[in-house]
């Protein structure tokens, strides 16, 4: 049995996309800047993609790029966004646990002569909202927060911070690399107070190299794509046709009943945890229950978890040397700390909530997308639950503990 | 403008009675080594030279590169060729090409003329003559210098004239295939694959070993050791890379013996293993990265332990080197940036903290009869259940 749980890292595309595709490519394979009929017919797709996307966000179609995928959606907001607006000052803020495609471009920032401020998070990975207000300043021009944590699944507050952001200061952008949110929980960015939003494509199902970032009306972005004008001149280069039709057809498929199977999948979840902390030697990372856009009360700090993401550290364990025998039977995971960035504000998500050392390189990330079934889970705790003791033979920390010799 | 290239070779002159062995062995590796560049080649021998000789359009610099892989090879001279007509035909050729090659024209030059075609009307000591007399009065900044020249302009003439000046190094070395076969323990590091390209220089045909520790070492350690075998096949011709499944191994060591003696007796099975394989294969030795005391499992008692369980000869080409020296050979052969791919082999996984670095034999003979009831079958099943991957 092939159980696939590294759906943070990338997902199957589901059959209906493929499909789409497919005939795309085969039969509507026009340039949608051709006058002629094949033209017509590609550019029709690319209608749809906008009015399905739009749709979903609650946001006006002309407001859409598309782009390669989340890095490059992230890096024209941040350095775009930087760029076009560094008239009215030089001061960026950002958290201390966001992706390689915000804090790169961020350090670049910094090289170019801008300001970073790094906002530290709880144990939970919330980010901190006081030190946000206090972080920003007359000559603040932009604030980058991911709406999911994808290293342990954290929901920040990103309706609180974009309130505080405007509150403060009016003119700072805000923001929201929802690369892993996107999918998994409700967002209507304008509602909310966002200025630009990143969404990739292979999170949901949909194709690799594709994506797009939102951008509020009126929202001064410099392309960083130059060429033929594309897309109003926001970003040159050939429309992807079939990957940005197949992206809206993704989506349109992930938000389909959405309520429901946002309910199996927290089901799964907590089903998952349960399992997990019977297990000797295992600590879940960040919160444990259902999360949502609004910071949770100061009380319910637990309450902020996205469905599909659990981070575990395994006591006495090599969180590499597990996910290589989980991938002997067939159960694929991902080691759980991405970051290993030399710069001293960026710790890496399990840093910054406060891991323990012994931990960083024990923690193990499972992730699921809704079609992850209960059988799935069984047989991922049961490899588990066969494996652990093993490993641990072979490990000093282990043996102390009580693994015995064989 | 080439049509054919010379080619140089050193120390297979000195080969007395052997001789054409080593040359069909170099003519061989240099049809091998052109089997992927675009075009016909003809590889020709004659009066101790081998000719490589074009025989239809070809990318120059595809040539060059797979003719400086070829062990044998001192130097490279790409030729123009020129039919044997009228003298004023070769003069313009001649002069054409110095043309082109040296367009500053403020340089010396001497004509080294050779005559092997002996019925051509003049000697070689008019054509020295003659062409010189036709260059200088062609290009007045150029003039004839006969102890010192800047420019040695070689002129040739066989059924046709073979004009050169040029001269590109080649790897040096011997012919790989003229001096039997090796099995070189393949890590993921930056040492042994030096080490195989160091021998297979000396015409030695290389076989791999590779000790693979799943889940212990990923699928990309593996991939990774693939990606260098084919690196050093570049040079050495197809490598078949043995990998061998050494976890349970690993783990009977483990449970089993002190742990500060982990690594010196992994390395004992190691070799063993690898000299089972080499003497089925038909090899004559075995090729280790080894460097003196660069890790605890490289000083001279170490290097003594595991010595002592192999009766092939083991080769270390670079026991005397410094780690930057090593590097440097690294580079140059384009393994270097696969080396340091930052992937965990089975070496840095089971390290005790502080390992023995004069482990005593005896000892480690003591240590090694814990495995008595079970290594027999665990070494037979990972020699018998190894997976072969041919590298090239």
């Amino acid at each position: 049995m092939e159980v696939y749980m590294d759906n943070a890292a990338t997902t199957r595309a589901y059959p209906e996309v493929v499909q789409l595709m497919n005939k795309i490519m085969e039969e509507d394979y026009g340039n949608p800047s051709s006058l002629h009929m094949k033209g017509v017919e590609a550019e029709r797709y690319i209608r749809r993609a906008r009015e399905i996307l739009a749709g979903i966000l609650k946001v006006e179609e002309k407001e859409l790029i598309f782009t390669s995928g989340g890095t490059e959606s992230n890096n024209l907001a941040i350095i775009g966004g930087a760029l076009a607006n560094q008239r009215a000052g030089k001061h960026l803020i950002t958290t201390r646990i966001e992706h390689a495609s915000v804090y790169q471009p961020m350090m670049f920032l910094e090289q170019m002569g801008f300001e970073v401020t790094w906002l530290p998070v709880n144990a939970y990975g919330l980010v901190d909202l006081d030190a946000l207000r206090e972080a920003i300043r007359p000559d603040t021009i932009l604030v980058s927060m991911m709406c999911v944590n994808n290293e342990i699944g954290t929901i920040e507050p990103i309706a609180d911070a974009a309130a505080i952001v405007k509150e403060c200061n009016p003119n700072t952008l805000f923001h929201v690399d929802a690369i892993q949110g996107f999918g998994k929980v409700v967002l209507h960015p304008k509602r909310i107070g966002i200025d630009m939003l990143s969404v990739s494509g292979h999170k949901i199902h949909g194709p690799k190299g594709t994506g797009f970032l939102w951008v509020r009306d009126r929202v001064k972005v410099q392309p960083l794509m130059l060429g033929g004008g594309h897309q109003k001149g926001m970003r040159s280069g050939t429309e992807n046709v079939p990957g940005v039709a197949g992206m809206a057809k993704a989506a349109e498929i992930e938000y389909t009943d959405f309520e429901n199977k946002l309910e199996y999948l927290y089901g799964i979840r907590s089903y998952f945890i349960e399992e997990i902390e019977k297990l000797e030697g295992t600590v879940v990372n960040g919160g444990k229950s259902r999360g949502s856009l609004n910071r949770p009360a100061e009380d319910q700090q637990d309450a902020c978890a996205a469905p599909h993401v659990v981070s575990v550290s395994f006591q006495d364990i090599r969180a590499e040397v597990l996910l290589h025998a989980l991938e002997e039977t067939h159960v694929y995971v991902s080691s759980g700390s991405a970051c290993s960035s030399n710069h001293p504000a960026i710790s890496g998500t399990l840093k910054a909530i406060g891991v323990e050392k012994r931990y960083l390189d024990a923690t193990v990330r499972f992730s699921f997308s809704f079609d992850t079934t209960k059988e799935e889970i069984d047989e991922c705790v049961a490899q588990l639950s066969r494996l652990l003791p093993m490993l641990r033979r072979y490990t000093p920390g282990g043996r102390k503990r009580g693994g015995k010799r064989v | 403008m080439y049509k054919a290239f010379l080619i140089k070779y050193g120390e297979i002159g000195i080969k007395g009675k052997n001789r054409y062995l080593f040359e069909y062995a170099l003519m061989d590796q240099i049809k091998f080594s052109l089997r992927k560049v675009d075009g016909q080649f003809e590889v020709t021998k004659e009066q101790g030279r081998v000719y490589v000789e074009a025989l239809t359009e070809y990318d120059y610099d595809e040539v060059i590169k797979a003719l400086s892989r070829v062990f044998g090879i001192v130097a490279i001279c790409p030729v123009v060729l020129c039919d044997n007509n009228e003298w004023s035909n070769l003069c313009q050729v001649t002069g054409d090409y110095m043309e082109r090659t040296y367009p500053d024209q403020h340089l010396s030059f001497k004509v080294f003329a050779r005559r092997a075609d002996k019925s051509y009307p003049k000697k070689s000591m008019e054509i020295g003559a003659d062409m010189g007399e036709y260059l200088l009065d062609r290009f007045p900044d150029m003039t004839v210098d006969v102890h010192n020249p800047d420019v040695a302009l070689n002129i040739e003439v066989r059924e046709r004239t073979y004009i050169y000046s040029i001269s590109i190094p080649g790897p040096g070395g011997m012919p790989v295939g003229t001096n039997g076969k090796a099995t070189l323990l393949l890590s993921g590091g930056i040492d042994s694959p030096v080490a195989g390209y160091m021998i297979a220089k000396r015409g030695v045909k290389i076989d791999a070993v590779y000790f693979h520790a799943p889940p212990y070492t990923s699928e990309r350690a593996k991939q990774k050791v693939i990606d260098l075998a084919k690196i050093v096949a570049a040079y050495a011709g197809p490598i078949n890379l043995h990998v061998i499944n050494f976890t349970d191994i690993q783990l009977a060591i483990y449970d089993k013996c002190p742990h500060d003696e982990l690594t010196i007796i992994m390395r004992r099975y190691m070799m063993k293993i690898a000299e089972h394989i080499a003497l089925e294969e038909g090899s004559l030795g075995l090729i280790t990265g080894e460097s003196i005391g660069q890790v605890a499992s490289q000083t001279m008692q170490s290097l003594r332990a595991t010595n002592a369980v192999c009766t092939l000869p083991v080769y270390r080409p670079v026991i005397g080197f410094d780690k930057n020296d090593i590097v440097e050979i690294s580079e140059k052969i384009g393994a270097f940036e696969t080396s340091i791919q930052p992937f965990e082999d089975c070496c840095t996984i089971f390290v005790a903290k502080h390992p023995v670095t004069k482990p005593n034999v005896r000892a480690i003979e003591r240590s090694e009869h814990h495995l008595v009831d079970v290594i027999d079958e665990l070494l037979k099943t990972a020699i018998e259940t190894r997976e072969t991957i041919l590298c090239e």
